[in-house]
This record gives structure tokens, sequence and C-alpha cells, in this order.
């Protein structure tokens, strides 16, 4: 279960939010909306980690995620914005060189197959410099195929994806959730789970 | 090192090494900057083959810390703009270990190739068979160093403007020792007075490094990626 | 007994110790020019001039001191930016920034009149003498201090990132030093020393310190000033802020 309380983000000059405060449990999900600038990727890179709030923290299973350390981390899978894709090495190297950083060994047939699921089973091999940016959206997102993690945060997953990737995202996200996992996404379209997602609005 | 850990760094280890594979050019451009440099001194100074050995292993010295140096930028630089390096600080195993893989990588592929390319460099100095031999042996024990306290500096200066200036500003004090001690140790094999005392404070610097640096660069890559 | 540490914590704050601050500027900067006048006046007045030297050594009453303080100061520095980054606090990284460009200050000095004391003495303006030479390389560790902070645009990180610079050059500085001496002691060649001071009269000692300690209470005066300065910066969307200038939020 992730929990947020009192969360104040600063950037620069202008404080994004402040006193914020949030509960994701397992089997549920939260959809971050806002306006440009309103400060959701702000959010989710503190709710991962990445940077510290201001003020206030963030709890995983009761404990904050600043003590758990690498046992948060293993529970997490974050997509940003950045695609986190090598252009010079080809999809599978990049899925499997993702795998391997979250400390799990996947052989090719299992890099293929995840990447079959997100549609881009045929580009599979080039190097992702020659892909689309739909693509290499979708080849991005192949990490959640492969599993082993109870909370995604995804940050504009829909982004480039066309009619196809966003229904079998939100099938993903359906079929992750049902299992006990949570997600905590960020988009400015809507996503048509089957079950619906909480939403937090940020700004005015 | 549990057994996750080391087959992440490995993983981070081996994927630069083929990205550097598939730049070679990339790749090879500090060694051929090395080559120009060591060929301009001998224009600007004159070919006396006297003051050339005199000079030749401060100058190859010199050369490979500018050569390293100039490689820095590029250190962090490409995984930090396409999401890797957040990626990297979010995985389950010890960051520091990633960022010494990272560091390795570097190595193989930028200060390896130097040791490398020395002796013949060091031919054109008129420097005999058993200098050169120090020469790189300095060089092998040196490069590591200058790649290590280099990164510190490249992971301070991510996404900064200014950038390749001002990593040599932070960065070329901190590299004092390891020309100190990596050129004496070729002028004093040179000057026929051994070089194992400079060698061993060589060695001695590289260790500190190993072991210190790492946790530097691993929290002013998490500073930069806030 | 736990009255005091919560006093004293109350001043970690900008708000506070900025008028903190500034009540204790008057004092130190007259300090500094008392102890000024003082030393100075030892040292060209009651010194007595030097048998080798005649009156140009003089210039070391500068010089020493000024090499001490820029030591001091870089030591003193890294400790607050290790414990704003240790503790969280942005009054600890501002005071590290404030102390930067005092200390680059005095090792120019140092340098600076390093020069103006070889030029009579040895007949050179610049001899590559360990103590100089590592002089010098301090000299490009504040300058790097302070080129990093200026180019980084966020302020937190910026103060971050300069306490692990500083930190790692604090670690550094004893393995600079160590490397430079002994690249002296082996190219002796020409070597002319400015280690080698005449032997130490009590009075040129006691000058010394005077000056030492009239710098010490310049750098606080005037890291002070800086301080308050940078904080008004760091908080000027801050209501107290607005007050201060009479201005309306």
């Amino acid at each position: 279960m992730l929990a947020a309380s009192g969360l104040e983000c600063v950037r620069g000059e202008r404080t994004l939010f402040s006193g914020l405060s949030f509960a994701v449990a397992p089997g549920a999900g939260l959809l971050v909306q806002g306006a440009n600038g309103a400060g959701k990727t702000s959010l989710l890179r503190i709710a991962v980690g990445l940077a510290p709030p201001a003020q206030g923290h963030v709890t995983w299973d009761g404990r904050p995620i600043r003590t758990l350390g690498e046992a948060y981390r293993r529970e997490v899978l974050y997509c940003g914005h950045p695609n986190a894709l090598k252009d010079d090495l080809t999809a599978v190297e990049n899925v499997r060189a993702a795998a391997a950083l979250a400390g799990r060994s996947i052989t090719t047939a299992a890099a293929r197959g995840a990447l079959a699921q997100v549609g881009v089973a045929a580009a599979a091999e080039l190097p992702v410099r020659s892909l689309s940016q739909g693509q290499k959206r979708r080849a991005a997102l192949a990490r959640l195929a492969l599993g082993g993690a109870r909370l995604w945060v995804l940050d504009e997953p829909l982004a480039a994806l066309d009619a196809s990737g966003v229904e079998w995202l939100a099938a993903a996200i359906d079929a992750h959730l049902a299992a006990g996992g949570m997600a905590l996404v960020t988009s400015h379209q809507s996503l048509a789970t089957r079950g619906a997602l909480a939403t937090l609005k940020l700004g005015a | 090192m549990s057994g996750g850990a080391l087959a992440a760094a490995i993983g981070v280890l081996r994927r630069d090494l083929l990205l550097a594979m598939r730049r070679k050019s990339d790749a090879l451009a500090p060694v051929f900057f090395f080559v120009v440099v060591a060929s301009l001194f001998p224009l600007g100074i004159g070919p006396e083959p006297d003051l050339l050995r005199r000079i030749g292993p401060g100058v190859l010295w010199v050369g490979a810390l500018l050569a390293t140096m100039l490689s820095l930028a590029r250190l962090f630089a490409s995984d930090y703009d396409d999401g890797t390096l957040e990626q990297m600080a979010l995985s389950p195993e010890p960051f520091v270990g990633l960022v010494a893989a990272k560091v390795t990588a570097h190595w193989l592929v930028t200060g390896l190739p130097l040791v490398v390319v020395s002796p013949v460099l060091a031919l054109q100095y008129g420097l005999p068979a058993d200098t050169i031999a120090v020469l790189a042996a300095s060089l092998v024990l040196g490069t590591p160093v200058l790649s290590l306290v280099g990164a510190i500096g490249a992971a301070l200066t991510l996404g900064v403007r200014g950038g390749g200036l001002l990593v040599a500003l932070l960065v070329l004090p901190l590299y004092v020792p390891a020309l100190v001690f990596g050129a004496g140790a070729v002028d004093a094999n040179l000057a026929g007075t051994g070089a194992e005392a400079h060698l061993s404070l060589l060695g001695a610097c590289l260790v500190i490094a190993a072991f210190f640096a790492p946790w530097a660069i691993a929290a002013a890559l998490r500073i930069a990626l806030e | 007994m736990s009255q005091r540490i919560v006093n004293w914590f109350r001043f970690s704050s900008p708000q506070s110790f900025y008028p903190l601050a500034g009540g204790m500027v008057p004092w130190f900067a007259a300090a500094a020019a008392v102890l000024a006048a003082i030393g100075l006046y030892i040292a060209f007045f009651v010194a007595p001039t030097d048998f080798q030297q005649g009156e140009a050594y003089r210039i070391i009453f500068v010089h020493v001191p000024a090499s001490w303080m820029s030591m001091f100061i870089y030591l003193v520095m890294a400790g607050w930016a290790g414990i704003g980054l240790v503790l969280n606090s942005r009054l600890s990284g501002m005071m590290a920034s404030a102390l930067a460009p005092t200390g680059a200050l005095f090792a120019f000095l140092s340098l600076w009149t390093g020069a103006l004391w070889g030029r009579p003495t040895w007949g050179t303006y610049w001899v590559w003498d360990a103590r100089l030479t590592s002089e010098l390389i301090l000299f490009f560790l504040y300058l790097g201090f302070m080129a990093l902070q200026a180019a980084i645009d966020d302020a937190r990180r910026a103060d971050k990132a300069g306490a692990v610079l500083a930190l790692v050059g604090v670690v550094n500085i004893p393995i600079i030093y160590f490397s430079v001496k002994w690249w002296n002691t082996l190219h002796q060649g020409a070597s002319v020393s400015l280690t080698r001071a005449p032997t130490m009269a009590t009075i040129m000692f006691t000058g010394m310190i005077v000056m030492v300690f009239a710098f010490w209470a310049y750098s606080i005066a005037v890291s002070l000033v800086r301080v308050r300065a940078i904080i008004l910066e760091r908080e000027r969307h801050a209501g107290w802020v607005h007050e201060l200038a009479g201005v309306a939020p």
C-alpha cells in the first residue's frame, strides 16, 4: 500500500503543490490529472523516490520509502517521460538490459515475447533509432509485460500511442490491478480501464 | 556483493561496451586527440632529441590527462538525456555498483586505448624501451584514477551549462597527484633513480579512488536527478 | 540544558539568523579594523629589519596569515557544506556559499604577496615552491566551487553539488599537498623556497598571529554580510522579507 502525506513540491521559485495526501491500496489505481506544469511528473518522481519532497513523506506498507531504500525499489516499476531506451541498441537488447537492471536476467525469447505483447514484434531486432515514436513508446512499456513489480508508476504512458496501444495498456493495467497490484498514472487522456481509477487533480 | 548486484553491474558494463562498439568513431576520438596533441608539442618546441626526451614523460601524461578529460562529458550525458540514468537510480541493485561498472566501461573504452597507443608515441620522443614500459605501467595505474576522479566532475555537472570547461576547472586540480606520480615515475626511470616509489604511490591513489570515488559519483548523480 | 540546545537550533532558520547576523557584523568589523591596525603597526614599525632580506620581508605579515586563512576557510566551508548535505539545512549551504569568495580572496592574496615577496628577494615573481604551488591549486579549487554553484540554476541543487565538491576537495587537499611536496623535492634545480623564512623572532610571530585574528574577524564580518544577502535573495518570496522591505507581498 502506497501512502503519501503532506507532500509539498517546490520547483525553482514556485510551490507546485503542498499538503498533498493520498493512498493507493492493493488492487486500486490512482489517476493524476492537471494542467501542464501543475506538478504531475514531479509528484510521480517524489512517489518513486527520485526527488525528495520539500515537506511530507511517502510510505510503503507503513514504512518511509527513504528508509526502505532498495526494498521499495524492488517493488516499483517506473516509466517516465523519456523512454529509457538506448537508440543504438535493438528493442530486444533494451528490454533485456532493463530487466537486468531490475535484478532479473531474461532470455532473448522472453524479451521477444514481451515485445510481441506490446505489438512491436516485427521491429524487435531493429535499433531503436529507426522505430517510430509510437513504437518506441510501446517498446518502453514492454517492461510491464514482464511483470514482477507490485506498483506501476507511469508518466504519460499514452503519449504517442495509437488506439490499439491505448487499449492494450488499459487491459494490462486492469489485469495488474486484478492481481492485487497498484498503479499510479498521469495522463491527459482518459484511461478506459474496466474498473474506474480514483482521480487526483493537481493545480487550481 | 550479492549475485544480483554483480549481475546487474556486469549487465551495465556489457551494455556500455556494446554501445561503444556501435559508435566506434565516438569511442576512438580521445585516442586520436592524444596522438595529435603528442605530435603538436615537438612542432611547437623544436625537434632536438635531448629536449624531447626530457619533456616526453610530462607531455605524454598531460596529453593522456586532457584526452580523458574530454571524454568525460559523454560519460553520463546520454544516459541522463534518454532516461536510462533514472532507471539505474531506481534499480533495486546498489547504485554504487552500477556506477562503478559505468566508470570501468569508460576506462576500458577510453583509458586502455591510451595505454596501448602510448608506446608508439613514446618512440616519437625517443624514450628508451624500459622507460616506455614504465610509461605504460604508469598509465595503466593512472588512467583508472583519471576516469574515477573525472567521473565525479562529470556527475556534478550533468545537464549544467558550461559543460566541458566547467568539468575541466573542477577536475584538473584533483588530477595533480596522479600527474605528479605518473609523470614522475617515468622521469625517475629516465634519470636512473627507479620508479618503484612513484608507481607505489600511484597505486595507492588508485586504491583510494576506487574505494571512495564511486560513492561520491553516486551521490552527485542522485543530486543531479532530483 | 535542553532549553539552550533548543535555542541554538532556533537560529538555524534563515529568518531568525538574518537579524542575528546583522547584529554581529559591526562587532567583527570593528575587531577586524582594530586588530589589523595593531598587526600592521607591529609589521611596519615594531618588528626589526631582517638581516638578510631587508624591509621586503615584512610582506610575510600578510602573506602567511593569508595562506593560513585560505586553508582554514576551505575547511570551514567544507564543514558547513557537509552539515548542510547531511542535515538538509538550507542555512548551512548558504554559509558555505558565503565563505567561498572570501577564501578565494585570501588564496589570491597569498599568491600575490608571495610574488611581491619573491621579486625583491629572489629576483623572480613566481617560483614553483611546494607551498605556493599548493596554494595555486587551492585557489583553483575555490574557483571550481564558485563556478559550479554559479552554473547551477536551482539553489538547492547548487548547494548539494557544491557540498559534494567541497568534501571531495577536502579529502584531496592533503593528497595534493603531499604530491606537490614530493614533486618539489625531486626537481630541486634552482630551488628558491619561500618556506625558508627568517627565523622567527617572537615579535614577528606575535605580529603574524595578530594579523591572523584580524583576517579571521574580517572573514566572519564579510561572510555574515554576504550570507545576509544570500538569505534575502533566496527567501525573497517569503512574507518576512516583504515586511522587511516594506513592500506588500
